[in-house]
């Protein structure tokens, strides 16, 4: 896919998302929109999978630590061809394959269960070392939030990584600033976040993540560093692409109103045209 | 008690029984926390040096890791002390292994009181709790040994989560070699017509003791070693209740969540009989010698002894 298609994509996603959340009346837009490009370029450009076998041992691995952007996600499978597109709409209904929080048992493509923040990174590292036990050459994504970088456990598994030398294992931090009751600044500062990072061991790429040739320059370039692990740092807004969802903490974890979901497709709609 | 009295640790058969499935199978992944020399995982580590990992004190990442790897296709046994084990890492348990349903085995040792001497923070007295609340764990503490192996190559072969309690001290054997253990049964270990004594872990040899006074005034102990918590072996217990009319609970845990919660709860269901209990009461434990420890929280065989005449004058 070409650059163009792929915001075609992103902005599908994010309609995918408003839809979803809305039908559901519960569920997490913020953050799902805020990562629709870095998903988009993941499952449309960069991993190589296939829908048809979503277990096939050589695909790359795609670890979405942040469980509750998993409406984004399941629109990236839905869109990919893991399950049919109508399905979308089942978001969070009872015998629903697509969980309000990721569920592997469940939904084909997902690898991880996760709405329990700090746990991915853990997860993808025992991934990337079964990569390199078995001689595959798959890669290991996993996607934090930034909120999520608050959890000790993250930087129990980003000493890990280091310390394991996993340089086949990518993570992406959704830098999108605002958690559940306002700016991370506010609730618990992060910051310096990546001079955090590198402290323990990681190359560090900081990115626009809205900006498709800085994420796929900086997937690229993660490749090819050798004996450490990499982070992307991936600047984005949240809500993004929706104007009164974006830097608006209200919408972290709240659905639209129907009302609201029409003003959000219209304006995404827009989007798509210009 | 000369036929007790010889004892073998359970954590050192764990790290020899491991070094043992190793060699058979090369998908085998051990895990630990800074605690090898302990767990005894580093028999393991010194044989595969490139198939064991050390995760620090990192509990709850080593969970993460033990996940990823199990979902890749490994068998991962993961173990640090039972109270780590449980209490720390409880939510990536339950995220990660139990819900998933993956194919990781804590083997965690110093279970219970008889961690002994680091006091509080190292003994595991809610760990069944715990671990048996997990929708899909299976959950054994072997009474000895010779159990220990038995049920760590079960465990190995057997597909889903497992924990598993070891304990620190050696203990006494109850099996001899041939012994075969299987999952989710309880072994009959003395026929006796007028009460059964349900125990598990060490407190099997305890019971074992305690029905020799016992039955020279004629009082028949049935002993039933009950190595699997969960599932639970339903169709022993109700049988017990039915054939002996009385049931007495040893373990060492708390009085809530473990053995005998469990067995009271089928008791109720299925077939009300009298019960006691002897277990840890609602409180934590001190530093001290097992032992000591055994005395003075009451899970000795003269405990279990006392039990059964309580029990006995209510059928």
């Amino acid at each position: 896919m070409e650059n163009t298609e792929l915001k075609e994509m992103a902005n599908k996603l994010r309609r995918h998302v408003i839809i979803m959340t809305a039908t559901a009346g519960s569920g997490h837009p913020g953050g799902s929109l805020s990562a629709a490009d870095i998903i988009t370029a993941l499952y449309f450009k960069v991993m190589r999978h296939n829908p048809g076998n979503p277990q096939w041992q050589d695909r790359d691995r795609f670890i979405l630590s942040k469980g509750h952007a998993a409406p984004v996600l399941y629109a990236a499978l839905a869109e990919s061809g893991y399950f049919p597109i109508e399905e979308l709409r089942t978001l969070r209904k009872l015998d629903s394959r697509l969980q309000g929080h990721t569920d592997r048992n469940l939904t084909p493509g997902v690898e991880m269960s996760a709405g329990s923040l700090g746990m991915g990174l853990s997860f993808a590292i025992g991934v990337a070392l079964a990569a390199r036990l078995n001689a595959k050459d798959y890669w290991t994504y996993v996607l934090l939030g930034d909120g999520e970088c608050q959890e000790g456990q993250t930087w129990e598994a980003a000493l890990s990584a280091a310390h394991f030398r996993l340089d086949n294992l990518t993570a992406i931090v959704d830098r999108n600033r605002i958690q559940l009751t306002g700016w991370t600044r506010d609730i618990m500062n992060l910051e310096p976040l990546s001079l955090k990072w590198q402290a323990f061991g990681w190359h560090v790429i900081e990115i626009n993540g809205h900006d498709f040739n800085q994420i796929l320059t900086a997937l690229e370039e993660a490749r090819k560093i050798k004996s450490q692990p990499t982070v992307v740092i991936a600047h984005t807004i949240k809500g993004k692409g929706v104007s009164f969802m974006e830097n608006n903490p209200a919408f972290h974890g709240k659905a639209p109103t129907l009302e609201e979901a029409e003003r959000a497709l219209k304006e995404l709609e827009r989007r798509e045209l210009r | 008690m000369s036929e007790l009295m010889i004892e073998a640790s359970t954590r050192e058969t764990y790290g020899k029984t491991l070094v043992e499935l190793g060699k058979e199978n090369k998908d085998i992944i051990v895990l630990d926390a800074d605690l090898s020399p302990s767990t005894m995982t580093r028999l393991f580590a010194r044989e595969f040096p490139d198939h064991f990992f050390d995760c620090g004190l990192e509990e709850q990442n080593m969970i993460g890791i033990a996940a990823g790897l199990a979902a890749s296709g490994k068998t991962v046994f993961a173990s640090t002390f039972a109270v780590f084990a449980a209490c720390r890492c409880f939510d990536q348990v339950r995220m990660c292994l139990s819900q998933p349903k993956l194919n990781v085995k804590i083997v965690a040792t110093h279970g219970g009181i008889t961690a002994g001497e680091d006091g509080t923070s190292h003994q595991a007295i809610e760990d069944l709790a715990l671990y048996c609340s997990f929708p899909g764990f299976t959950v054994i503490v072997p009474a000895d040994a010779i159990e220990a192996a038995e049920a760590i190559k079960v465990a190995a072969n057997t597909y889903g989560p497992f924990y598993i309690r070891l304990s620190r001290p050696k203990t006494p054997l109850v099996y001899s070699e041939g012994y075969h253990f299987t999952l989710g049964k309880a072994v009959t270990m003395r026929e006796g017509k007028d009460i059964t004594i349900i125990a598990m872990g060490i407190m099997v040899a305890k019971a074992m003791e305690a029905s020799l006074p016992l039955a020279r005034q004629g009082i028949g102990c049935r002993i039933i070693n009950m190595p699997t918590l969960k599932p639970l072996d339903e169709e022993a217990i109700v049988r017990a209740a039915s054939e002996t009319g009385a049931i007495v609970v040893a373990e060492e845990h708390l009085a809530h969540g473990g053995l005998g919660s469990r067995v009271a709860q089928v008791i109720a269901k299925e077939k009300p009989v009298p019960m006691e209990f002897v277990n840890l009461k609602d409180r934590y434990a001190l530093s001290g010698k097992a032992e000591e420890l055994l005395e003075r929280y009451g899970l000795t065989a003269k405990a279990i002894e006392e039990a059964v005449r309580s029990v006995i004058q209510k059928k």
